[in-house]
């Protein structure tokens, strides 16, 4: 069953009281405007799962929204995906041949798409070259979701040559961006509170899920969902959960998948399970990026949740365990600062004995866990739903199309 | 006297800050002091007064960026604490609020030995703000209706009438103890709801306390 998209109206429910009204009349400044969004897909990614769940709301309150793709296909998924490692500071040189194939693609995927619009938004690299054929008219913004504090020299002097032709940059977190002679803003991602991964499910459904995937509800969880990879550090999860055993019994789950083209992620998931077989208390779980519901599930079954990363994104999954009223031990790494509130919404570490000795503290004290995961969901609620988003982005809007005129 | 109908209604306002970066950022408190010496004055703003709509629900423990960081972040407690109590009321405008946090800061380092710097924590990243004036489309004759609105409208209403009035747009009171005297000729009121001072509260506490200075003159019925 394909469920139907949500509205505006229908948000009114959980985000803070008065923000649908306020949005229809921010949108008052911009109604029938034209934006265009050009993502690499629109099946893959976090770029698509946000560009999904903004669109059709941008549509909604009067400003007229595109999305264009460059690689319908998936033919160039691999081209973005090595360019991206080497702006994240990944350790692969690129050959020169990336940087003219980038060109080669860019240049043959221009033509077909419609690029007229009051604002245009490339989303990451391998758009980002479509500045070179903007038409003269509205203004042009670069959405960078990644990382690109580090990047490899090549890779950025490569990509910054276009940068800068546009109006204005927009990164997620100062901490990624770069130095650019453009305006810079600053939009944080957010969460869709009615979408699979965060709608509420009752406690039937939360027990049969964990029911059918193996995970009892006898003991507090702890659980950490991310890819198996060094970054998010599951081995130092476990390690953490073995010293919070010694004094609490409780459960780990771990939700993660290693990309088979990743060999060091493959070998890291083969030690994770390994830990696990001999503990019956600590549950692996290989899931794919479908499985929404089911991590939603196990958040909501969780005491508490970890994102224990040593490098890190933005780190949504730390909003969506805080929606779900639950503290969150993170890693102070990416955009998990800026989500928990030290003390009030959970706690950042910096290291296992910090996730371990917080872990402790709160299994120890329920009504400490139910303060901040309260707190938690409310900071959420004012900071990191869908609709935040959508008024930065109609206040981009009104501020270029201003700016402009 | 609460029965009294304004000759000018009171227009709500609301507002969306956008936040620009301005690639600036600082590891020690020295860096610091020297950005802040040369930052935009929307910047010194950002830090200082827009924090209330970001921290809407949610209240930090410091009421400004500056004092957050140093005790946060560098965890130089003792400057955290001084940077905390500075109060933007007190001060005239935003470049006395600017030579203030820089005079502070200077002299706390005169009295240490080495500049405290990141070890553990972020830098601090310098931005200013840029705020969206909306028009709720709600407007009120009496105190009444006034005390309705204000009790539900957006907490951005609430932050642009009182602290933007007064921290960017330099107004002497803020918009709602302008609009109760001028147009209610409630002065005793309107003196009360200007001495409120939302620097150690937060938005949502601001608003009750309004609230409640209201509700008092609706029930004494004067």
């Amino acid at each position: 069953m394909t469920a139907r998209r949500p509205t505006l109206e229908d948000y009114r429910a959980v985000v803070p009281a008065g923000t649908v009204d306020f949005l229809r009349r921010l949108s008052e400044r911009v109604r029938g405007r034209r934006v265009v969004n050009v993502s690499l897909s629109r099946e893959v990614g976090g770029v698509a799962e946000i560009l999904h769940g903004l669109v059709p709301l941008l549509e909604e309150v009067g400003v007229e929204s595109a999305w264009e793709t460059l690689d319908g296909d998936g033919r160039a998924a691999p081209l973005a995906a090595r360019l991206h490692h080497a702006l994240q500071g990944g350790e692969e040189r690129l050959p020169e041949e990336i940087f003219e194939q980038f060109l080669a693609f860019t240049r043959a995927r221009a033509a077909a798409l419609e690029l007229t619009a009051d604002m245009v938004l490339t989303h990451d690299a391998l758009p980002a070259g479509l500045v070179e054929v903007r038409p003269q008219e509205g203004a042009w913004v670069w959405r960078c979701h990644l990382d690109v504090s580090h990047p490899q020299r090549r890779a950025w002097t490569f990509l910054r040559q276009y940068v800068v032709k546009y109006e204005a940059a927009v990164f997620s977190l100062p901490a990624f961006a770069q130095r650019l002679p453009i305006p810079q803003f600053m939009i944080y991602p957010a969460i869709d509170p009615l979408g699979d991964k965060n709608r509420e499910l009752s406690g039937r459904t939360v027990d049969s899920i964990c029911e059918r995937l193996g995970v009892p509800r006898d003991k507090p969880i702890l659980l950490q969902v991310g890819r198996f990879d060094r970054f998010k550090d599951p081995l130092g999860v476990i390690e953490a959960y073995r010293l919070v055993k010694r004094q609490h019994d409780c459960r780990l789950v771990l939700v993660g998948s290693a990309e088979s083209d990743d060999p060091e992620g493959v070998e890291l998931s083969a030690e994770v399970r390994e830990a696990a077989e001999r503990d019956r208390d600590l549950h692996v779980l290989e899931l794919g990026a479908s499985a929404r519901v089911e991590v939603n599930a196990l958040q909501r079954a969780a005491t508490i949740v970890l994102q224990k990363s040593t490098r890190e994104g933005f780190g949504l999954g730390v909003a969506e365990a805080m929606w779900k009223s639950k503290p969150v031990i993170g890693g102070f790494a990416g955009g998990i600062t800026a989500q928990i509130v030290y003390g009030v919404t959970g706690y950042t570490v910096n290291s296992v004995e910090g996730a371990a000795f917080r872990a402790r503290q709160l299994l120890a004290d329920p009504q400490l866990c139910t303060r901040l995961g309260q707190a938690a969901r409310e900071h959420v609620r004012q900071n990191f739903l869908v609709t935040r988003h959508l008024g930065d982005m109609l206040a981009l809007l009104a501020t270029l199309v201003q700016r402009n005129a | 006297m609460s029965e009294r109908v304004a000759r000018t209604p009171f227009p709500f306002l609301g507002c969306w800050e956008l936040q620009e970066m301005l690639g600036r950022r600082a590891y020690d408190e020295r860096e610091l002091l020297e950005h802040l010496e040369e930052v935009p004055l929307d910047s010194i703003y950002f830090h200082t007064h827009s924090v209330f709509l970001r921290e809407r629900g949610l209240p930090g423990p410091y009421p400004n960026d500056f004092a957050s960081w140093a005790a946060i972040q560098v965890r130089d407690r003792v400057l955290g604490e001084k940077l905390g109590i500075i109060d933007p009321h007190d001060l005239s405008d935003l470049e006395s609020l600017r030579t203030e946090v820089v005079s502070l800061i200077d002299d706390h380092l005169s009295q240490l030995g080495a500049v405290p710097r990141v070890i553990f924590g972020e830098p601090f990243y310098f931005m200013q703000s840029r705020v969206l004036e909306i028009p709720t489309g709600v407007k009120v004759r009496t105190l009444k209706e006034f005390r309705d609105v204000l009790s539900t409208v957006d907490s951005s209403v609430v932050y642009l009438h009182v602290v933007e009035a007064r921290g960017r747009k330099g107004r002497r009171r803020h918009d709602f103890a302008t609009w109760v005297d001028e147009q209610l000729g409630l002065p005793e009121l309107a003196a009360a709801m200007a001495r409120m001072n939302p620097f150690p509260f937060g938005l949502e506490e601001v608003r009750r306390r309004l609230v409640a200075l209201c509700d008092a003159v609706l029930a004494a019925g004067t």
